[in-house]
């Protein structure tokens, strides 16, 4: 009887010290998670497979093929209704990538500028700055889009009484209207030769700094620059003799006819974006420029070297690992907000996604096709800023 | 030999006069020819701005008067902001009851001024929070207490941005925390799946979710059961939310030291008791400042619901500008006005963010 009693509670105990051993614990709490999760999908799964059945909604992929049948008004590749919805979300793709990576580019150069000037000596010029990126972070994205598609479309003349900045330069409540010059294939050749020998310029670059790391001997690179630069734009020219023919916009009775026009809803987007991701751009290169030890700045000057060779040579690559991990962050915030398009009417992804869903009633589908591009586009970036960031980064401690 | 000077060497001009007001302006703004010229532009252009602005927003403005008069000025229409107010506020929430609104949005901003006051951080403001969201719920819904039901197609302008920043932030935060824990985790599976839902939701734009909500939702629900399209923005919102608060709140717990994790162990404390007891409570302190500016972002990033229809500020002012008597007339004045209205309230927060770094730094040196 008490023999039996004691494998009983030494069972019983065993149990309990099952139950608290920290490795069962662990596969239990794991095994928990995972069955919830699994459940939860599938819960959701079923219900919408049960409802896309009863109110009769096709899945699958399959209504990429079919022909679209809108008009897409903004696009950088040939389209018509004709097209199929696959192109079609193609072009607001290419039209997302587009203008991302314009305003990207635009303030990566004028968020450093303004970040730079607000750490000026002038008191004046760094506080006047500092209102600019306190208005610009503290009004929403959206209201400026809104606002600066109003003034453009509200306030800027209409179309039949354009204005003229420029010889051929004209706006109006429509957009901007620029010459554009007739591209052809000699223009691609003279493009392509141009790249290819700053290609070659960069090499020889390298080679001549590290020659004067090895032997101390400094080389006169710059006309051998100069050189690898102009003689073969010099020879491709004459060999491919392109001829500059601009196209210029001209006003008819009612709309121009010719030149290049960027439509009111992209330049709003383009502006909004901008001048926000501006402010963001400038906030981060004051900090990383401010993150830099004050005796990095005595200590290269008392080395002796003078003005832009200290900010260049010492302080900007240390800046840099500090500066890149938040403007990569910052690149795809602009990338997502690029979204925002669809409120102003400028198709990108989401808006073309937006209209096929209305018309095909997919939206399943729609919506898993622009959340799996812009994952995708958010890892490419960073990927490449990782890789950058991996070049810049604090070396061999 | 004593070397003597035979001549009274002359006399200095005295030191250059730095340190008053005058002085100061000289050596900073107008030290150096460049620096003069750059201080003549910025000076140009701030006053040719704010010239433009103020002759614009007062000089040429018309204060009192009708859409026609409006139309043949060419200064701003205030006008149309003050017959519109209570729609840019309100919405549609019927206009007998706009006190029902007015007092909700009284007592979030109340709250929140408040929690800024770091003596009043205790567990008694957490509790007040609680009743302040349930009352602005029933403010807002009715239906107890002799309240009018208002349905939620009704809510709208800055009681429903305020509704849906705050209680994004409030009901994401746990989750946040429970996500941060999670990415931290040594068990695999659990860490994974952290892993996985915050960096899906970081990797798309806001929008997208929002599309989810209004779109997408009614079909993953069963048969027969429907969301109204309020609460399933809501949702979107605190699942955004929680994302980037797990983020937040993880450099927090990294930046916590090794050994206190190691003494809560040593202690003996089960994992719960060592986060409960040591390191949130630290952590979190650490991750406040960070955490307003989240909670600037969601505010201002609770306007994208303008795109999915709902009526928050921006979408009724948007609702405003489309009245027929108003239409192509005052164009750019309720714009302005909702500008100043995030401005100012990001621009504190902003601050107080700013302040409490500061604050917070010199307690721990």
């Amino acid at each position: 009887m008490s023999i039996n009693r004691q494998t009983k509670s030494a069972q019983a105990t065993s149990w309990s010290s099952l139950f608290y051993d920290e490795r069962v614990r662990a596969i239990l709490y794991q095994v928990l998670a995972v069955v919830g999760v699994a459940l939860v999908a599938y819960f959701l799964w079923f219900n919408a497979a049960t409802n896309l059945r009863q109110q009769n909604i096709a899945s699958g992929f399959d209504y990429l093929g079919l022909e679209a049948g809108f008009e897409i008004s903004d696009r950088l590749i040939e389209f018509s209704p004709a097209d199929s919805y696959a192109r079609a979300l193609l072009v607001g793709l290419l039209n997302t990538i587009y203008v991302s990576l314009l305003a990207c580019v635009l303030c990566t150069f004028l968020g450093t500028f303004i970040g730079v000037l607000r750490l000026s000596p002038n008191p004046l010029l760094s506080k006047l700055m500092l209102i600019y990126v306190e208005i610009m972070r503290n009004i929403p994205l959206l209201l400026h889009l809104f606002f600066w598609y109003t003034i453009i479309v509200f306030i800027f003349p209409p179309v039949r009484e354009a204005l003229q900045l420029a010889p051929g330069v004209y706006i109006s409540n429509g957009g901007f209207y620029v010459p554009v010059l007739e591209w052809s294939f000699d223009h691609t050749m003279l493009l392509i030769t141009l790249i290819a020998s700053m290609v070659v310029a960069y090499f020889t670059n390298k080679w001549a700094i590290q020659k004067r790391i090895k032997t101390g001997e400094k080389v006169r690179i710059w006309p051998v620059h100069l050189a690898i630069i102009t003689l073969p734009l010099a020879l491709a020219y004459f060999l491919f003799t392109p001829e500059f023919n601009w196209n210029f916009p001209e006003l008819g009775r009612f709309r121009f006819s010719g030149g290049g026009r960027i439509t009111a809803e992209f330049a709003a987007l383009l502006i909004g974006l901008t001048l926000t991701a501006t402010a963001n751009v400038a906030e981060i290169v004051r900090s990383g420029i401010q993150s830099v030890n004050k005796g990095q700045w005595e200590a290269a000057r008392s080395l002796g070297l003078k003005g832009n060779r200290v900010m260049k040579s010492v302080i900007l690559p240390q800046a840099l690992r500090v500066i890149i991990p938040p403007l990569t962050s910052n690149y795809l915030n602009v990338t997502k907000n690029s979204t925002l398009a669809i409120a102003i009417g400028y198709p990108d992804l989401v808006m073309v996604s937006n209209t096929t869903m209305n018309q095909t009633g997919q939206a399943i589908e729609g919506i898993a096709i622009f959340m799996a591009v812009y994952l995708g586009l958010s890892l490419l970036t960073s990927v490449a800023m990782n890789w950058y960031n991996g070049r810049v980064a604090l070396k061999g401690r | 030999m004593s070397n003597v000077a035979k001549v009274l060497i002359s006399s200095r001009r005295p030191p250059e006069d730095t340190t008053s007001v005058a002085g100061h302006i000289r050596k900073n703004y107008f030290g150096t020819p460049f620096n003069a010229i750059v201080s003549s532009i910025c000076i140009i252009a701030f006053v040719w701005v704010s010239w433009l602005l103020i002759k614009w927003a007062f000089i040429d403005a018309l204060w009192t008067g009708t859409p026609e008069d409006c139309r043949i000025n060419n200064g701003a229409c205030w006008p149309f902001v003050a017959t519109k107010i209570r729609f840019f506020l309100f919405g549609y929430f019927p206009f007998e009851d706009h006190w029902r609104p007015a007092s909700a949005v009284g007592l979030m901003l109340g709250m929140t001024a408040l929690s800024m006051l770091p003596f009043m951080w205790r567990k008694e403001l957490f509790y007040g929070w609680i009743v302040a969201l349930i009352a602005m719920f029933i403010l807002m819904s009715g239906g107890v207490f002799g309240l009018e039901p208002v349905s939620t197609s009704k809510w709208g302008g800055l009681p429903l941005t305020i509704m849906l920043s705050f209680v994004g932030i409030a009901a994401g935060f746990p989750f946040g925390v429970l996500l941060a824990l999670g990415r931290r985790s040594k068990l695999p599976a659990i860490r994974t799946i952290s892993i996985t839902y915050i960096e899906l939701i970081r990797g798309v734009p806001l929008i997208s979710l929002l599309f989810m909500a209004s779109v997408m939702f009614p079909l993953f629900l069963p048969d027969g059961m429907t969301i109204n399209q309020v609460l399933r923005a809501q949702v979107a919102v605190i699942m955004f939310a929680a994302a980037y608060i797990a983020e937040v709140v993880r450099g927090g717990l990294q930046a916590i030291d090794d050994g206190q994790y190691e003494a809560a162990k040593a202690l003996g404390l089960s994992y719960w008791q060592s986060m409960r007891l040591i390191i949130l409570p630290q952590s979190l302190k650490i991750v406040i400042p960070p955490l307003v500016m989240v909670f600037i972002g969601f505010f201002q990033d609770t306007t994208l619901v303008t795109i999915i229809g709902l009526f928050d500020f921006l979408n009724t002012i948007r609702g405003a500008m489309r009245d027929p008597n108003w239409q192509g007339i005052a164009v750019l004045e309720g714009y302005a006005f909702a500008a100043v209205v995030y401005l100012v309230f990001s621009y504190i927060m902003g601050a107080y963010s700013r302040y409490l770094e500061r604050r917070l730094k010199t307690s721990h040196d």
